[in-house]
């Protein structure tokens, strides 16, 4: 889960990491009482969860805090990247002298963390990486021994910090692992780290993607969550903890098994060049077991998404039997009838594997309309493409 | 022969007493694996009966090793529990452990990998979140269904559990060596090119079917490795073109950021070094399939 900015300073001062004065505003007058409490000259930031706010307008200094609803209301609205802006921060606006990158991140590739810093902050780390490549040093950081204050003393003159800053940033460093473990981050961005030019070292922005595996330890995160932001069909699926992606094509995936399902879609994608360009509308894995609650549950989201126009039910029978996910079928389908349903939409169905005959066998005899099957997962999904075609 | 299990593996179980570890330790039994015995601290000292086979619980692993002379642990303990178990896994000093818990904190999996990297790396880690490890007709640790093909001479690695059966299953006429499901999560303890190597040196694998998704670099890392030191024929399998950027597809691992971990950049760099990569499962079936037939 990424975080806004405004949460990731509310974990930052959490956890000891200088941050400024703010707080976050949906509405311009709800802006201007922050700013009136903050006193002075305010920035006012969009919060939405994609880089460069500033070059599309999303970030404006406000003098006081008459001006910092104004320029509230012209942000707040936005639309930058294709996310609207509905909150914006309100805090105090700080002289910069120099500006730094810092980050933690989990290193995929070498299975650890790392610490990532630069003198050259401010601007997108990816371009200075391409540019400036000496400029961005890279410090494995091992996941038993941490960050300690020698540690984050070693980061900090990798990076190039100035001599004057370097036992502050240590400490901040220190406070950002602190961030990074307590709060099961896999990455804690801050660009940029600045130093004021009284000489304080404050983190002017942050970027926090927390670990949804690691949410059994930390039931606050769950507040945390965006939920105006996600679509009402995922929102849905995740109320009945379902495994569902929206997306914009017109043939509803259900399907067990991650990779299954991922591979579904795209032999779907390919199957579709021959029709016009159809496209896999949705990402759902409905895991082991396949019972019939678990798939009425998945065809009830699927085939309420009004683009939808067929649906494949790709099935893999490994330890799953493929009669007890025919029944399961049946019985979801009866179930979303009996629930007022009208399923119009056409269901290609492919089970394989385990039980595959006897599973064949149960589906046929149901007589079920708009139902038909397909032994292979090419046959089926190009079927289930010609369909959504039609 | 096979890789990393074979019909002398003695495995134990490390949750056997839970509903998945009792269910599986019963398929694993079915499949002809040697159980010897499971863990639960709590129930240390007990016996669970599978169908007329009582196998001893034990306290830890290392206690089961010593009666049992164990080799392999299969862990099924929740995802709160599962760092803990693989450090006890590495402690003891076992040979592999196959963790099968899915939902492990990246924190919990990558800390537990820096364990086992100072201690010597003297225990092989398969997974987390994976479906295990199978030669088929010999041995059976973890979830794959065995039964659905035969034993002979193609080796399979996947990131996925469903991929690997449906691999499994549409060339089971011409059987497998090891089928090894190494997860889906960012941080795993053997990988790709672990695999790759253990069948390029087993006398038993003439070829190798290896499955990849979006998220990471470890296809583009296996390819480099296929080019310098793989001369067995490999098949390819990519799944994720139609995943979009930034959204997470089931598997914790399976995310395209940015550019990176595309589907298209593995399928190409694993091209370049010379893998056929089919377009769907099917067609990879069918490009192993001559390749076997051309033998």
């Amino acid at each position: 889960m990424d975080l806004f900015e405004y949460q990731a300073k509310d974990l930052f001062a959490a956890h000891g990491v200088p941050v400024t004065l703010g707080d976050v505003a949906t509405t311009a007058d709800h802006a201007r009482e922050i700013a009136e409490q903050i006193g002075g000259r305010v920035v006012v930031k969009a919060q939405v969860k994609t880089g460069g706010r500033g070059k599309a307008g999303g970030v404006k200094l406000a003098d006081d805090a008459n001006d910092a609803g104004i320029k509230a209301s012209a942000i707040l609205g936005m639309d930058i990247k294709g996310h609207t802006v509905h909150r914006v921060l309100v805090t105090e606006a700080s002289d910069i002298a120099e500006e730094y990158y810092f980050s933690f991140l989990l290193d995929r590739s070498n299975r650890t963390f790392l610490a990532m810093a630069s003198r050259e902050g401010g601007m997108e780390i990816e371009q200075v990486a391409v540019e400036k490549p000496e400029a961005l040093a890279k410090i494995p950081v091992d996941a038993i021994h941490g960050v300690d204050v020698a540690k984050a003393r070693e980061i900090a003159e990798a990076a190039g910090y100035p001599a004057d800053v370097l036992d502050q940033a240590a400490d901040v460093i220190v406070s950002l692992w602190d961030v990074f473990v307590g709060e099961d981050a896999t990455l804690v961005e801050v660009n940029p780290l600045v130093k004021t030019p009284d000489g304080k070292v404050l983190a002017l922005d942050g970027k926090v993607t927390l670990d949804d595996n690691a949410g059994f330890r930390h039931p606050e995160h769950e507040e945390l969550a965006d939920t105006s932001a996600s679509d009402p069909l995922e929102a849905r699926a995740k109320a009945d903890g379902l495994n569902y992606v929206k997306l914009d094509g017109e043939v509803g995936i259900i399907g067990n098994g991650a990779g299954l399902v991922m591979s579904t879609l795209d032999v779907v994608a390919y199957a579709g060049e021959e029709f016009g360009g159809v496209r896999p509308a949705n990402f759902l894995d409905i895991g082991g077991g396949a019972s019939a609650d678990v798939m009425a549950a998945g065809l009830g989201i699927v085939l309420s998404d009004p683009s939808v126009r067929s649906v494949f039910v790709n099935v893999f029978g490994g330890i799953t039997a493929c009669d007890a996910v025919a029944n399961g079928i049946v019985a979801a389908l009866a179930k979303l009838r009996e629930g007022g349903t009208q399923i119009t939409t056409p269901l290609v169905v492919r089970l394989d594997g385990n039980r595959a005959a006897e599973g064949r066998e149960i589906l046929a005899g149901a007589g079920l309309s708009g139902v038909e099957q397909n032994d292979t997962m090419d046959g089926a999904a190009r079927r289930a493409a010609e369909l959504a075609a039609r | 022969m096979a890789i990393f299990l074979d019909r002398n593996s003695r495995v134990i179980v490390q949750g056997i007493t839970g509903s998945q570890g009792a269910q599986h330790t019963r398929r694993m039994l079915a499949a002809g694996t040697t159980v010897v015995g499971g863990t639960n601290p709590k129930k240390a000292g007990t016996t669970v009966d599978f169908d007329g086979v009582a196998l001893p619980v034990f306290g830890g692993i290392a206690e089961a090793m010593a009666s049992t002379g164990a080799n392999v642990v299969v862990a099924f303990v929740p995802p709160a529990g599962a760092k803990a178990g693989m450090i006890e896994a590495i402690d003891a000093g076992i040979e592999l452990a196959v963790v099968i818990t899915e939902g492990i904190p990246v924190h919990d999996s990558t800390a537990a990998w820096a364990y086992a990297c100072e201690k010597g790396n003297k225990t092989r880690i398969i997974g987390p979140n994976c479906p295990g490890v199978a030669s088929p007709g010999q041995s059976n640790a973890g979830i794959i269904p065995a039964d659905i093909t035969k034993p002979g001479r193609i080796g399979l690695v996947s990131k996925s559990g469903t991929l690997t059966y449906q691999m499994m299953y549409e060339l089971r006429d011409i059987g497998f060596s090891t089928c090894v499901g190494i997860g889906g999560d960012p941080v795993i303890g053997t990988t790709h090119i672990d695999c790759l190597r253990a069948f390029q040196d087993d006398p038993d694998t003439d070829a190798i079917v290896m499955i990849g998704e979006i998220g990471g670099d470890a296809e583009e890392r296996a390819a480099a490795f296929i080019e310098a030191s793989v001369t067995k024929p490999v098949v390819g399998y990519v799944a994720g073109f139609t995943a979009p950027e930034g959204k997470t597809m089931g598997h914790a691992g399976a995310i395209v950021s940015g550019s990176s971990g595309t589907a298209q950049a593995k399928k190409e760099a694993l091209e370049k070094v010379g893998v056929q990569v089919g377009k769907t499962p099917s067609e990879a079936a069918r490009l192993m399939r001559e390749i076997m037939a051309s033998r």
